[in-house]
């Protein structure tokens, strides 16, 4: 079985990397492209799939409500951002202030909706806790459509456009550049939080055995809405940044990019935070391949069906370790 | 009942939900024409709102606690009181099938058009049910299958001239293959990773239908899909719906004799055995993959049959009517009737369905309403309004 992978990854790389060198040579400069908005794409993802892994790997549970907490972040940021400007605030505190808010309200939503949603149904079956999730998701979708509009809404970029980074703005965007570079950021800072601080070594114990870990003191409901607190704060940083890149938003984008931040994490290995970034980096990089060199009406069958082959062939994902089902 | 302490609990409560439903519900900017509109009333009533919920909420989170304490036994519920009761039996059902008899007669066509999207949602929750409540598989695409019945119908009399009642059981066949082909490489996953599958799936098949012109014609969908035939009579618009009503309502009884044989068969036990313990059936030697299959055929053969009638009635179909959130709207018929609950389901379709289209004001509140049920029920009522009964076997003591 391992020399199956072995060979098989080889010749996927393989065929890929015939057709990519191909691509490259013919026209250069399309190619490039591509890859960074597949990398830019993969960032947003990523920032998404983080709160989908670690929550998934803390309680086992497909946190629906996901897309919506971003889509609630990308909507606050919106106004937050229009009400300040309104008031002829400085641009400068005008970013500042709605990724403040943007980050703080997707917070209290997270927070919010594990608590209603999903703390009494800890001991239930995992079903009842994914329709609650689902439940969840369809509630968050309809209040902000009833609250807010349900047409789509013009963002005016908050990112302006950088005066060094001229040059090369045909090919990669200030925008882009920003979301790459703050999802760097963002995966570092993370990455130190679980590593090295004193709730992060107990967001990995509570992961690993969640009787064992509350029998050493840990408070294992604080760890959880952590978690959530966590996953939507990057979520939310996500909302912000690709509504400045897309310009507009409504209240159904989050279920979509929910969604493919979904495959994203179950192609990395679900669970696995590092798994979550490569699995975003590698959906983002072949979809933007896809659907620039194959045929862009499909670009979300794309994404499905990579989730149905990664499941089939290799359900524990990139990186993930192959879980066997306890008694 | 209520103490201090519980009111002091409500109170910030309600001012957290006050603060974070600030921006969304108070604030509301048009950035076209550069109006904020301020509307400040709206927070008043979260508060109110909030308050009272949170009372609500701590009152029936207590209610549950004591009764998982006082481990009192399984409560019957009222209908399955009247339908275990003999001398109630006979007329309750009696009454019921008056009812629905003299229904299409005694109100105008609006009604009975109504009344036909309500039974299709009982049969398609129908079968659902075999598939969320009795095997316990959560698919979320399952209105994939109910759009290869609409379409089976609608193409195969575009192109063939083949009538809707040799379509039934043709696109029977269909619903059950797609259910097949899908599940055969999804259902040896576990439970969750197979709700999204089901999902991705159901949205595929949608954006396949949006692009595909040649097939469906693209979003322009197909017209003109004739009614049933009746013995070569032509039949007015009005007897038409009326036809339907009593095709639905005969579909719908053989659905409900179907699934109720298959409940006691040594088939449906296994699947319910399944949905509570899946090592423990395996260990029993059962075979988990074969049983999940058959389950996720045969809902997918409801949902074909449905997706015929539904062809049938409207006469046009296009890829709108097939969004993930009918499928969410089917599992809330479900969920909220009772999963495993052919009764419960009944009667969650007829109530789920029939009041918002009669509350046409309230019409935009209705996936709301849905979303919060679903989290609600799932909270203090995991086995809906109306539970299912299992069939229980008591040994009388002998006395010696």
């Amino acid at each position: 079985m391992f020399w199956i992978n072995i060979i098989s990854g080889i010749v996927i790389i393989g065929i890929l990397g015939f057709f990519g060198i191909r691509e490259l040579i013919t026209d250069p400069v399309y190619f490039l492209e591509l890859v960074l908005g597949g990398l830019t794409r993969g960032s947003i993802y990523a920032l998404i799939a983080l709160g989908y892994t670690m929550v998934y790997g803390i309680i086992q549970l497909i946190n629906f409500a996901h897309g919506e907490i971003y889509m609630i972040g990308a909507m606050t940021s919106l106004i937050v951002a229009s009400v300040l400007g309104l008031w002829g605030w400085n641009s400068a505190v005008i970013v500042i202030l709605a990724f403040v808010f943007a980050i703080v309200y997707s917070c209290a939503y997270g927070f919010t909706v594990e608590k209603i949603a999903y703390k009494p149904l800890r001991t239930a079956p995992r079903l009842s806790a994914l329709i609650s999730a689902i439940g969840m998701s369809l509630f968050l979708q309809n209040y902000v459509m009833l609250a807010q509009t349900p047409e789509f809404m013009p963002y005016e970029s908050l990112i302006p456009d950088y005066n060094f980074w001229e040059p090369y703005a045909h090919i990669m965007t200030s925008v882009e550049l920003t979301i790459i570079i703050t999802t760097i950021v963002v995966m570092i800072l993370l990455g130190m939080l679980i590593k090295f601080t004193r709730i992060g070594k107990a967001m990995r114990a509570t992961a690993q055995d969640k009787v064992m870990s509350s029998l050493v003191g840990i408070n294992v409901n604080k760890v959880i809405s952590t978690t959530f607190v966590v996953g939507s704060a990057t979520a939310a940083i996500g909302g912000v940044l690709i509504a400045c890149h897309v310009g507009q938003i409504n209240f159904m984008i989050g279920f979509l990019a929910g969604l493919k931040a979904f495959i994203a994490a179950v192609l990395g290995g679900i669970g696995s935070v590092p798994g979550a970034v490569l699995g975003s980096l590698v959906l983002g990089i072949s979809e933007s391949f896809f659907t620039g060199y194959f045929w862009s009406e499909y670009e979300d069958v794309f994404a499905f069906t990579i989730l149905v082959v990664i499941l089939i062939f290799r359900p524990s994902g990139i990186l993930g370790r192959k879980e066997t089902e306890k008694v | 009942m209520v103490t201090k302490k519980e009111i002091k609990q409500s109170f910030w409560i309600a001012l957290w939900f006050m603060v974070l439903t600030f921006p969304i519900m108070v604030i509301r900017v048009n950035t076209i024409k550069n109006i904020i509109v301020w509307r400040w009333t709206n927070i008043l009533w979260i508060g109110i709102a909030g308050f009272f919920a949170s009372l609500v909420w701590n009152y029936l989170l207590r209610l549950k606690e004591e009764k998982k304490k006082s481990d009192t036994k399984e409560d019957i519920p009222f209908v399955h009181r009247l339908l275990q009761n003999d001398r109630f039996r006979t007329p309750f059902l009696a009454a019921i099938a008056i009812f629905f008899i003299i229904y299409p007669f005694a109100f105008p066509m609006y009604h009975t058009s109504i009344m036909i999207s309500a039974l299709v949602y009982v049969m398609l929750g129908l079968g659902l049910n075999i598939v969320v409540g009795l095997a316990g598989l959560l698919d979320l695409g399952y209105v994939a299958f109910y759009c290869v019945g609409a379409y089976t119908y609608a193409l195969l009399n575009l192109h063939f001239g083949i009538s809707f009642w040799l379509v039934l059981p043709i696109s029977a066949v269909f619903g059950a293959m797609a259910g097949t082909l899908l599940g055969y490489p999804v259902l040896r996953l576990r439970g969750d990773y197979l709700a999204i599958v089901t999902l991705g799936f159901g949205e595929i098949i949608r954006i396949v239908m949006e692009n595909w012109d040649e097939l469906g014609n693209g979003p322009r969908g197909i017209g003109n899909i004739p009614p049933p035939s009746f013995f070569n009579f032509e039949l007015n618009q009005h007897q038409n719906v009326i036809y339907i009503y009593f095709i639905v309502i005969a579909l719908v009884l053989f659905t409900i004799f179907f699934v109720n044989r298959l409940e006691n068969s040594r088939i449906g036990r296994a699947w319910i055995a399944l949905r509570d313990d899946e090592i423990a059936c395996q260990a029993m030697g059962i075979d988990k993959f074969k049983t999940k299959l058959t389950a996720f055929a045969l809902g997918a053969t409801w949902a074909s049959l449905g997706g015929v009638v539904f062809a049938a009635k409207t006469s046009f179909i296009n890829p709108m009517s097939f969004t993930i959130f009918e499928s969410i709207a089917i599992l809330c018929v479900v969920v909220i009737g009772g999963m495993g609950s052919a009764i419960g389901v009944i009667a969650g379709a007829l109530v789920l369905i029939l009041v918002p289209e009669y509350l046409r004001a309230m019409a935009e509140y209705r996936m709301l309403v849905f979303g919060a049920l679903q989290v609600i029920v799932m909270v203090f009522k995991p086995e809906g309004l109306i539970q299912s009964v299992r069939k229980i076997y008591k040994f009388e003591k002998v006395e010696e």
